[in-house]
Parts: C-alpha cells; structure tokens; sequence
C-alpha cells in the first residue's frame, strides 16, 4: 500500500537537531594513497597523493587527501566499532520512528571546502537535519531529506561543509 | 601542472573516461566500505527498480573532482562543489566526466573560475550534472 505521507509530525519536529557527531582516527598515508588508487582506477592517481618526496616539492608541502576523501570509513574513533547491518537511519539515531521505506539513493551533494586533510589529521563531523521533502516519482512516493555534515580538523578549522540529501522510496 | 593563462568561457576542460563495473566498484567500497547490495548485486539492483546493479553516486562524486583536478592543477583550489544523481550508473557503462567554463573572475593575487561539471553515459545522458567554483594564482 503507498503511503499519503513518509513525513511524520514527529520527523518534522526533529528537523533542526543535531544527530550525529564522530571523530575519526589520524588519518594515515596508506588510507589516502588507498582512496586515490579506488578513485582513478584504472589510472595512476596523481603523485600528490601518493608521493612524499613529491609532495613535499608542491604547494603543499606535503601529501594531502583528495578533497572527496572520506576519513570515516570502516570505523570511527568515536564512537569506537565497526558498523554492522548497513545504514542506521538519521531518524533512529534521533529516537524519531523510521518511515516505512525500502530503498535509499543518494541525490546529491553541495559542499563547500576549507583547509585540506593531511596525514595525521583527525576529522570531527557533526551532523544536523535540515529538512524533509516528499514527492510523486517512478518508483513511488519518494522521500527527500536533507542534512548539513561540518567536518573540521583538530585544530578547530574547517575542512568542508557539506549539505547532502538522501532520496528514500 | 600550473595554469599559464586566464581561461575564457566556454572552454571545455579536458574529459575523464571510465569503463565502469565491479572492478570500478568493489575498489570503491573496500574505500569507503560501501558494500550496498544494489552496488554489488544485479537481483539487489533489478529489486530496487533497475535493469542491474549500479555504481554509487560517492564515486561519480569523484570522478566530478578528478576531471577539475586535473583540469585546474595543483595550484588550484576546488572552492565548492555540487551534484544532482540523476541517472544510474548501471554495469558495463562508459562514463564520461566532463566540464564546461560558465564565468571567470580574475583577481590580482587569484582568479575564480565557475564550471558546469558533469558525468554523462555513452549516450550522452546526464549522470550526475553538477556545479563547481575553483580558484588557482593569476597567470602573470
């Protein structure tokens, strides 16, 4: 049966409120060199990411993360464990009683960048819901929210801002 | 690579090209351990509504960094960047990241350039189309 609605008087309420804050582990060159060989396979990735002794002769002074890195991959420093079962919804996270949906897409990203990541970096993201929408699509009633993640390194700076929406049906 | 002149609207940027699949994928989720069965299953891909299993759209999010990277060398500086997922990248696709100059703001210490960006199929269809601000050091 469709739904009228995915949007709950009690999702509504939750928008606005903080749902999530991680700190990641120092980032490491293996896990950057490791991501930029994923992302440009079957190319070389560029030896900025990759090459020390390079680098260093950069602007950059040093190797620094492609800017799409993600440092929370597999495991956060904090919270502490692994990930298990996939996705743990936002509205769980909140105590907000989940919409009945099956499938989630990822609809698109507008992020703004700030310092880039280096080896040794440890990332702080703090995550805040911004919003639902919902409409008629294909595949069924379709549910659109949106969220702000602000990531900044341990010194406080800001590394990128990122508002992503989340596509459910 | 340093830019050596202030690009003018209109130019299009140099293409990426990638023949994607589970050997584009599966490196992509032994990265960011994004192994989502609709990314790594055609029945989990065809139950979700599509005729196989796709690739994320974190990747095409890379490959949209990757083309202004290359683009704007290692002097440049991606200052914003967006995306719409609009189609699937579905298996045994070619996806094409491309890019187009829309505005150029030159300043005396660093110019800003505006770019449409995009990822597209073999057929030319819009994948993740998307908007992009970068910044490098003023030619002299």
């Amino acid at each position: 049966m469709i739904p009228k609605s995915h949007i709950s008087a009690e999702m509504t309420a939750a928008v606005g409120r903080e749902f999530g804050q991680r700190r990641s582990f120092p980032i490491s060159e293996s896990d950057i060199r490791k991501w930029a060989i994923a992302v440009y396979y079957p190319e070389d990735p560029p030896r900025l990411f990759w090459d020390a002794a390079y680098a260093a002769t950069t602007i950059h002074g040093g190797i620094v993360a492609p800017e799409d890195f993600n440092p929370f991959a597999w495991m956060s420093a904090d919270p502490p464990g692994i990930r298990h079962g996939g996705y743990v919804g936002l509205e769980a996270t909140l105590g907000v009683e989940p919409p009945q949906t099956e499938f989630m897409l990822n609809g698109g990203l507008e992020v703004t960048y700030g310092t880039r990541m280096r080896p040794g970096d440890v990332i702080t993201s703090v995550s805040t819901l911004t919003g639902y929408q919902e409409r008629q699509g294909r595949l069924g009633l379709m549910l659109f929210s949106t969220q702000l993640d602000r990531w900044t390194n341990q010194d406080d700076v800001l590394v990128k801002s990122t508002s992503m929406t989340l596509i459910r049906y | 690579m340093t830019r050596t002149e202030i690009p003018e609207v209109g130019e299009e940027i140099p293409a990426i090209v990638r023949q994607t699949g589970f050997h584009n994928w599966n490196r992509y989720a032994a990265v960011n351990d994004e192994f989502v069965p609709i990314h790594m299953d055609d029945e989990a891909g065809q139950a979700a509504g599509y005729a196989t299993a796709f690739g994320m759209g974190n990747l095409q999010w890379s490959y949209l960094h990757n083309v202004v990277r290359e683009w704007m060398g290692e002097r440049g500086t991606i200052e914003r960047l967006s995306c719409q997922f609009r189609g699937p990248n579905l298996k045994g696709q070619t996806v094409t990241g491309r890019g187009r100059v829309t505005a150029v703001r030159p300043g005396p210490q660093r110019t800003e350039v505006d770019l449409e960006v995009w990822t597209e199929n073999q057929e030319g269809k819009p994948l993740a189309p998307g908007n992009a601000t970068v910044s490098f050091p003023t030619p002299a």
